[in-house]
């Protein structure tokens, strides 16, 4: 039995404890917000948060999130206490940035935790952190999007 | 000769929807290469329908794009051609993917559509059976560059004006007032003189029962409302939330996984299979055996991936199975050593002039195999019930997909129902021509009567791919007294898939470009930018060379020779001043430049690059200028511009598939690296509009960077890169050449 909360709520699957976080999200609980791009860890497509810090779960088995918090693309909005788009979203939007969006999942998770943790990253943070591949290249975007969700958080948290 | 001239109204066709809705549609004549197609439908005079616009009562509009969304935010820009044609207020608008069904416009047969079955064949629900279809199999292709250039320019905007034009008709007779008299905006007509507007939504109905206008004037560019401008995509708020659907979200309680192994040589045919200690694994339901591998199905894909380990199979031998890039570069070689090839471009003489040259530079270039690796692997769900079935699968071209799977699984087209989807990248992947593995999805849901998800690992995604070419072009250039450039060789590998990449835009008078096809087992296709993604790097490396011999700047040689070409020279002196070409740059940074025209659009790329302390090149900034004509989305052009070049600065770096014992070496993102956020240079976009009708954007910036690197590389190095990749190759500084910027 694997027992975690995904976004917010109790989950109990009967699945080997070995399973890839990403597979029991995908496949057992039909939430496919988050990507299969490489299974091996490399691309990130696949990340998610647990416990606020971004992980990917292709390479994650669930034993590993037993007891803790899961939050997918799909609770991000929610995670945050609201039910409307957060910053990063926002900023993706007002910026543009997906292309096939394909990665993207997997971005606005990453971006999300790295903005929890450093809330005015330089460009150097975004390229130590964001280490996802967008094959359709939305970095440049990407980058200016992360700036201005840092802005627009720094002047919430001010207001 | 006089072409026959054709009104636009023998397109144009119009029918009322239940509920009082009007639908205008633009069909196209039946290409007449697609000969399946004539067989079954031989009636003179029949269309088929590519684009529709729905009028509602409620005055909404929807727009029904034939074409794939897959990040080139075609939907959106289809979009603004259409509403803004028809004076429509975008905020009213919706956009949908035409349904994958090829109905085909006998007018009379649309009408009949009108009363009954359109309704549920607009909401991609219908039953396909009940329409007389014909087959095609190219009216919903995205490749090429052309959604904007063909779709968006010669149908789209055609029904839109054709509509407007009606509406304003519809409005004209119901007041009695002339129709110049009427005007159109934000989706109503206007009676100005009397204060009187009727919502479009109010005309639907009597718009449905007007003939279509004979020949729709199109808006001039000063009168657009919306093309032109820089929309927000209308695809975009979906994949931010994780609610977009792509192909490999098919998703239901009941369905299976399938995990599949082809044969790791190219050809090769499965022998025999051990499966026992993969069927004893928790989840696993069966072992599909196929013609050239085989699948793992289980309840979890996962399980089905980690089984198929567990599998041992045997394949048998082939001719190839000894095959190596080494050999084939060896083939290559002695290919273009020992046959003059056929003619791709001649003029002049150029052996004459190599003959009688004062001097002559010679150089062999080349580039490997590349894989497309799209961030979806590539994948297909397919539900087969009796002799009916539901597909879900991102590509290119629904409809020649559909068709494909439908025959593979041995079911009548019209008996399948296929399911849009976003596409998760696809870069010419996803051509139905090539999406091989939709045969052996089809084989495997076959077996079963639920759905079967068959997904490829990544491994097999990129070691199960036709690639771009790996290709080799040797070239020759003759110099007179004077050091001016009197003859252009070139004879390179095929087979060519776009006439015309390899040749030259230069004023060059002897030029002799020949083509000697070369076969290998591995299997190749379109690649972003196609032949361009090789051709624009050899040619604008060797014209490189050329200026050096001929102790010219590079940049003033090209201009030099392109005197014909005032296009390309434009967007050389935007891209040039941009990246102040000429003028101070830090210290040990150097600029190389190339210019390529393709897909109807022309970029000139300026890279800015250094030498590392660990001698890799740094790619520090690219500025683009790109004349695409014009843009109909600014915002997206410059996107799919940022795109084009990092897919080629990918290739130039780290791009290679290579070939040991007939097998794709590289199987995931390590052994086949990407760009990323880290070592993403600089991006700067110039559009250069020049009134030229709309260029394509989704290719044309990939060709150039890599050439544009590589002249960086000899101005800081000396060293002339005459292969790809160069990601990790270590350079040395050699300041003599600094002066040449
Ligand atoms: S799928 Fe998990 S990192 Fe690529
Ligand atoms: S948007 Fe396509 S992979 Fe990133």
């Amino acid at each position: 039995m694997a027992n975690f909360r995904l976004n917010g709520e109790s989950r109990e699957l009967d699945i080997e404890p070995e399973m890839p976080l990403l597979w029991a999200l995908r496949d057992e609980l039909g939430m496919t917000g988050t990507k299969f791009g490489c299974g091996i860890g490399n691309c990130g497509a696949c990340t998610v948060q647990v416990d606020g810090n971004a992980a990917r779960s292709c390479i994650t088995p669930v034993s590993a999130v037993e007891g803790r918090d899961v939050t997918t693309i799909e609770g991000l909005a929610t995670a945050l206490g609201g039910d409307e788009l957060t910053p990063v979203q926002q900023a993706w939007i007002d910026h543009q940035v997906p292309q096939c969006g394909y990665c993207q999942s997997g971005m606005i998770m990453a971006a999300s935790s790295l903005l929890a943790r450093i809330p005015a990253p330089s460009d150097a943070d975004i390229d130590a952190t964001i280490t996802n591949i967008c094959r359709c290249g939305s970095y440049p975007r990407m980058r200016k999007a992360i700036h201005a969700a840092a802005a627009a958080m720094a002047v919430d948290a001010t207001a | 000769m006089n072409k026959p001239k054709l009104s636009r109204r023998k397109f144009l066709l119009v029918s009322a929807v239940a509920g009082g809705g009007v639908l205008i549609g633009y069909a196209a004549t039946r290409p007449s290469r697609h000969r399946v197609a004539n067989d079954t439908l031989a009636e003179g005079g029949e269309r088929f329908v590519t684009s529709w616009i729905r009028l509602q009562p409620d005055n909404r509009i929807t727009v029904y794009v034939p074409h794939s969304e897959m990040g080139q935010g075609i939907h959106t820009a289809l979009g603004q051609m259409a509403a803004d044609e028809l004076d429509a207020d975008w905020e009213l608008v919706d956009i949908e993917q035409a349904p994958a069904t090829d109905l085909f416009a006998n007018d009379a047969i649309v009408k009949g559509f009108g009363e009954e079955l359109l309704p549920p064949f607009l909401t991609g629900v219908v039953n396909a059976s009940a329409l007389t279809v014909a087959r095609i199999a190219n009216l919903q292709t995205t490749g090429g560059s052309s959604s904007v250039r063909y779709t968006g320019e010669n149908t789209i905007r055609v029904a839109g004006a054709a509509a407007r034009q009606m509406l304003l008709q519809c409005a004209a007779e119901r007041w009695g007032v002339p129709l110049a008299e009427c005007s159109t905006e934000l989706s109503h007509v206007h009676h100005s003189a009397s204060g009187r507007s009727l919502a479009y939504g109010e005309l639907a109905e009597a718009a449905a029962r007007m003939e279509p206008p004979e020949n729709p004037v199109l808006k001039e560019p000063s009168q657009f409302n919306l093309m032109g401008k820089a929309i927000s995509r209308r695809d975009i708020p979906a994949k931010v939330d994780g609610s977009a659907p792509y192909g490999i979200d098919a998703h239901s309680e009941d369905m299976l996984y399938a995990a599949l192994r082809l044969a790791p040589v190219f050809g090769a045919k499965l022998v025999s299979v051990d499966a026992g200690q993969a069927l004893a694994q928790r989840g696993v339901r069966r072992v599909v055996e196929l013609e050239d591998g085989y699948a793992v199905v289980a309840d979890n894909y996962w399980r089905a991936k980690q089984a198929l380990e567990l599998v041992e199979a045997t394949f048998e031998s082939t001719e190839n199975d000894k095959v190596s890039s080494a050999m084939l570069a060896e083939r290559f070689d002695a290919a273009l050593a020992g046959d003059n090839g056929s003619e791709d471009f001649e003029s002049g003489d150029a052996d004459a002039a190599l003959e009688a040259a004062g001097d002559v530079l010679e150089a062999s270039y080349r580039v490997p195999y590349l894989a497309h690796a799209a961030m979806e692997p590539m994948n297909s769900t397919m539900h087969i019930q009796g002799d009916r079935a539901e597909l879900w699968t991102s590509t290119q071209d629904a409809l020649a997909i559909k068709a494909r799977a439908a025959s593979t699984a041995g079911l009548r087209e019209d008996d399948v129902t296929y399911h849009h989807s976003y596409l998760g990248g696809g870069f010419g992947r996803r051509l139905p021509f090539t999406w091989n593995v939709i045969d052996h999805a089809a084989l495997i849901a076959r077996e079963f009567d639920v759905p079967v998800k068959t997904i490829l690992t990544r491994e097999e995604d990129m070691r199960q791919d036709y690639y771009r070419p790996a290709v080799h072009s040797n070239f020759r250039a003759a110099f007179d007294g004077e050091g001016r450039v009197t003859a252009w060789r070139n004879r390179f590998t095929g087979p060519i898939q776009v006439p015309g990449a390899a040749h030259i835009p230069y004023a060059i008078p002897n030029q002799s470009i020949r083509v000697v096809d070369v076969e290998t087992h591995v299997p190749i296709a379109s690649w972003r930018s196609v032949d361009h993604s090789q051709q624009t790097f050899f040619i604008e490396s060797f014209i490189d060379e050329i200026a050096h011999r001929a102790g010219v700047n590079p940049y003033q040689l090209r201009m030099d020779l392109l005197q014909e070409h005032p296009r390309h020279r434009n967007v050389l002196q935007v891209a040039a001043e941009a990246a102040g070409y000429g003028s101070g740059l830090p210290e040990g940074h150097a600029l190389g430049l190339a210019v390529q025209e393709s897909f109807g659009s022309i970029a000139a790329q300026v890279a800015e690059v250094s030498i590392g302390d660990d001698g890799r090149a740094i790619v520090h900034k690219v500025t683009c200028a790109m004349d695409c004509g014009w843009a109909v989305n600014p915002d997206g052009a410059e996107a799919q511009i940022e795109s084009g070049i990092i897919f080629g600065l990918t290739a130039a770096l780290h791009g290679a598939i290579t070939i040991e014992n007939g097998q794709v070496v590289q199987g995931n993102f390590p052994d086949y690296e990407m760009l990323r956020m880290a070592t993403t240079p600089e991006i700067v976009v110039h559009l250069v509009e020049s009134g030229n009708p709309p260029g394509g954007l989704g290719e044309p910036a990939t060709p150039p960077v890599a050439a544009a690197v590589a002249n960086a590389i000899y101005i800081l190095t000396g060293q002339r890169i005459r292969e790809l990749p160069i990601g990790d190759r270590e350079f040395t500084l050699d300041r003599s050449l600094a002066g040449n910027v």
